[in-house]
């Protein structure tokens, strides 16, 4: 079964969006969840990406994406008509939602794309919505149009000052979490980096906190381990007993070493791809 | 008995030398037949191999397979007993007295056909089946040589066929019947004047199977590995609509992700599966069954009438130790998914899958798979393979060939010790692991004498990257996605004898079922399940047209 891309835009620098053609994915999809890809039959590299929502009627799954690497790169020159090879999902433990109360919601970067289906189902269950969304710079703010529409109190902020108010999303965090009464429960989606500072400030104010990790991944289901991560010491797999934790119990230190494992080599891949597409003919 | 005397002993080297040997023995034979003293003479045929150190540096496969000669030769060795010990240690029943002795009358076709009654995959079989413990451990020869190594090449015969088989029908020109051999029967003959090589069990080969007219009923396969290859050629077979569900974007399962190309190469894989395209069963890859579509799902809302689960165990023990979590630690179904299905070895040469570039490896276990990461770990160029083991070789669950082939490629065996922590630097890279040396204490439940740790034993080994091959567990995506389905206390599915389950119409085997099992075990329920199917349908059909 092929993928077809329907429709494509780039939301800002180096990050894109596109909506797929993926009946069975579209129709048992659930926040939190997410799919592993791969562009060719080649199928060197399988990459995990959030399902950043999804239309039953029209059997589309949208997906949003960095450019980071050959495969996102590649994605990125995939146009309108085009076909992704390999699609395999909804995979992991859907987003546990509850009417909790008062929720606060913290995206950064490319991170938005994945909170935003868990943001909605929160609004749906019933729970008041503060969301706090942050990039590194104005071109790298997406879905900000989307959270607006379902949040009850949108914070934005850039590292830069370039758009909106000057911060990094723990200086907002924490005003949230000094109000009385403090939110009943933080989802937190970004880099690892931002996700580990962002725990400390909701630990200090004894906020339950979820997180959405993005760890490397061969086949999502459990089989190889690659995703694994400390939680409270012990170690889990994050495609299958996540991709959703507590977020006061993660080691963020060693997944960020473990995200890191390849770069070099990621580099490399990345680097032939760009030189492969110049021979090509394609520009930007 | 002159020609005994002047047989034994002389060191068959040259292909000459075999092609008189045969000669000789064929003339013996006409002339008033062969005792067991001449064929106990016959040296065991040595399997052709890759040079050790050019292999090292490739991923081949290793073994070459006979010549004619050498099958032929070794076929001959068989005392062709009455009461077939052999079969009992077929976990398939295999034919194999006849099918040896059709290989020493140089009837490579009929071999085939027997093989085939019982295997739909001689070709795979041949290659991965623990022989040594099973068919060749009950093998009279090597009773009588006191040396099971001196057993018939069983499984090397079985590989022949196979191959042989499977070039006829790519090449056309590699005859199924060799010199000498007595005229064919009947019906082989008229296959053979057909072009066929064989009957309905067209497996391998790359003739297609017959299929029965359609039943209108429909059955879903979970896994495209041995047990589901089996399951849904023979469900196939019957006339029923069958889709195979895969959650790779390729199908082969354990043949394809697991097992290393050196060992088993992909494109006989390919070709099994091909067959089954032929037949008209769909295949479905990057199809998460649980995930994508319930098992509920698939029988309510998509009409599939019969379900066989067969997803294999895929979920890796770890040891629990301080260290598992550093960067360049992997499970070896990590390791070897990158390595084979993923194809790192070619990285930079048309593919993109990293993978560590080690320079000193531990792998950590004693079987198959300890020894396929191990030997993946030397092709990818590290310049030390360590395996550490906490019993002794004979303990090893591998199969003795693929210790042997080890060695040869210079992985360095650690008997007797187990990893206590893993080492790493600040950056989170492994620089060590720390091993306790063991001892072997009273034999445990397994029969195999416990290992017990020699406390303040511990010693370190500098390495880069350790490899977890120690078993896997129950993948608990079916469990958790599937209420009605009995499960027992190690997550593995509960079966009767015919692979039934607790749910009707769902059927299960392989290691989902069996813990750690191998291909041939998992082969053999994807048939027995495939039968039960098969009898549920046509009574099911019964009550629906009645």
């Amino acid at each position: 079964m092929s993928h077809r891309i329907l429709s494509k835009r780039q939301l800002g620098e180096d990050v894109f969006w596109a909506e797929v053609e993926a009946p069975l994915v579209a129709s048992a999809r659930k926040p939190g969840q997410f799919i592993i890809l791969c562009i060719d039959s080649s199928c060197s590299e399988r990459i995990p990406l959030t399902i950043a929502g999804a239309n039953r009627d029209r059997g589309t799954i949208e997906l949003i994406w960095q450019r980071v690497g050959k495969t996102t790169a590649q994605l990125a020159d995939l146009k309108e008509g085009d076909e992704i090879g390999n699609i395999a999902g909804p995979l992991g433990t859907p987003t546990h939602i509850e009417r909790f109360g008062t929720v606060v919601c913290v995206g950064g970067g490319i991170g938005n794309a994945p909170l935003l289906p868990i943001a909605i189902a929160l609004k749906q269950a019933g729970n008041r919505v503060v969301s706090i969304l942050g990039a590194r710079d104005k071109s790298r703010l997406i879905l900000e149009d989307s959270f607006a529409k379902v949040s009850d109190e949108l914070i934005v902020c850039t590292d830069d000052g370039s758009y909106a108010r000057k911060a990094l999303v723990t200086e907002p965090l924490k005003e949230v979490c000094q109000r009385d009464p403090s939110p009943a429960h933080a989802f937190i989606i970004g880099p690892a980096l931002m996700m580990k500072f962002c725990c400390e400030v909701t630990r200090q104010f004894a906020v339950p906190t979820d997180v959405s990790l993005n760890t490397i991944m061969v086949d999502g289901t459990g089989m190889c381990g690659g995703c694994r991560v400390e939680v409270g010491g012990k170690a889990k797999f994050v495609c299958v007993d996540g991709p959703e934790f507590d977020g006061h119990k993660v080691n963020f230190d060693l997944m960020i070493r473990r995200l890191n494992a390849y770069k070099t080599l990621e580099q490399q891949a990345y680097e032939r791809y760009k030189q492969h597409r110049c021979k090509i003919g394609l520009h930007e | 008995m002159a020609n005994t005397v002047r047989l034994a002993g002389i060191r068959i080297v040259t292909t000459e030398e075999r092609k008189r040997l045969l000669k000789d023995l064929l003339e013996k034979k006409k002339s008033g037949g062969l005792k067991t003293k001449d064929r106990l003479a016959i040296p065991p045929q040595p399997m052709p191999e890759q040079d050790p150190a050019a292999r090292r540096g490739n991923v081949h496969e290793v073994a070459r397979g006979y010549t004619p000669e050498q099958a032929r030769l070794e076929a001959m060795r068989c005392l062709q007993c009455k009461n077939t010990p052999c079969i009992e240690g077929c976990p398939v029943r295999i034919r194999i007295r006849d099918f040896v002795g059709a290989i020493a009358e140089g009837n490579y076709a009929e071999a085939l056909r027997i093989i085939k009654e019982n295997s739909l995959l001689p070709a795979v079989c041949g290659r991965v089946c623990p022989q040594e413990v099973q068919c060749q451990e009950k093998c009279t020869v090597g009773l009588s040589l006191k040396d099971v190594s001196k057993a018939v090449s069983i499984g090397r015969l079985e590989r022949f066929v196979a191959d042989r088989a499977s070039e006829v029908c790519g090449e056309g020109i590699l005859p199924l019947r060799d010199e000498g051999a007595p005229p064919s029967q009947p019906s082989a003959a008229r296959r053979q004047d057909a072009g066929e090589t064989q009957g309905r069990d067209g497996l391998a080969t790359g003739t297609v199977p017959e299929v029965a007219p359609p039943t209108g009923m429909k059955v879903a396969i979970i896994g495209s590995g041995p047990g589901g290859i089996v399951a849904a050629a023979d469900t196939r077979r019957a006339g029923h609509e069958v889709t195979v569900f895969e959650a790779f974007h390729k199908p082969g399962g354990v043949m394809v992700y697991g097992i290393p190309e050196f060992r088993l190469p992909k494109a006989i894989v390919q070709k099994e599966i091909e067959t089954l395209t032929k037949m008209g069963v769909r295949i479905v890859t990057n199809f998460i069954v649980g995930r994508t579509r319930t098992i509920e799902q698939l029988m309510k809302e998509d009409g599939y009438d019969a379900v066989y689960i067969g997803v294999g165990a895929g979920l890796p023990s770890f040891m629990d130790i301080e260290g598992e979590s550093l960067v360049g630690v992997y499970s070896a179904n990590e390791y070897l998914t990158r390595a084979n299905l993923m194809k790192a070895y070619e990285f930079g040469a048309g593919a993109d899958t990293p993978i560590a570039r080690s320079r000193r490896v531990a792998v950590v276990g004693g079987g198959n798979v300890a020894m396929d990461s191990a030997r993946t770990a030397v092709r990818l160029g590290a310049e030390k393979v360590y395996l550490i083991y906490r019993r002794t070789e004979q303990e090893m669950p591998a199969r003795v060939e693929e210790v042997h082939h080890a060695k040869q490629e210079g992985v360095e065996f650690h008997l007797l010790q187990s990893p206590k922590r893993i080492i790493g630097d600040d950056k989170g890279l492994v620089t060590a692991v720390e091993c306790l040396r063991y001892e072997l204490g009273e034999p445990d439940a397994s029969g195999r004498r416990r290992p017990v740790a020699i406390p303040g034993s511990e010693f370190q080994i500098e390495v880069d990257t350790v490899i977890i091959a120690i078993g896997n567990l129950a993948n608990p995506l079916i469990r958790q996605t599937t209420p009605g389905l009995e499960f027992n206390k190690w997550g593995n599915i509960v079966v009767d004898e015919n692979c039934r389950t607790s749910m009707e119409g769902v059927y299960a085997g392989g290691d989902i079922v069996l813990g750690a099992a191998t291909v041939i075990l998992a082969m053999g329920q994807g048939r027995i399940a495939a039968a039960a199917i098969n009898d549920y349908l046509a009574k099911k059909n019964e009550g629906r047209s009645r």
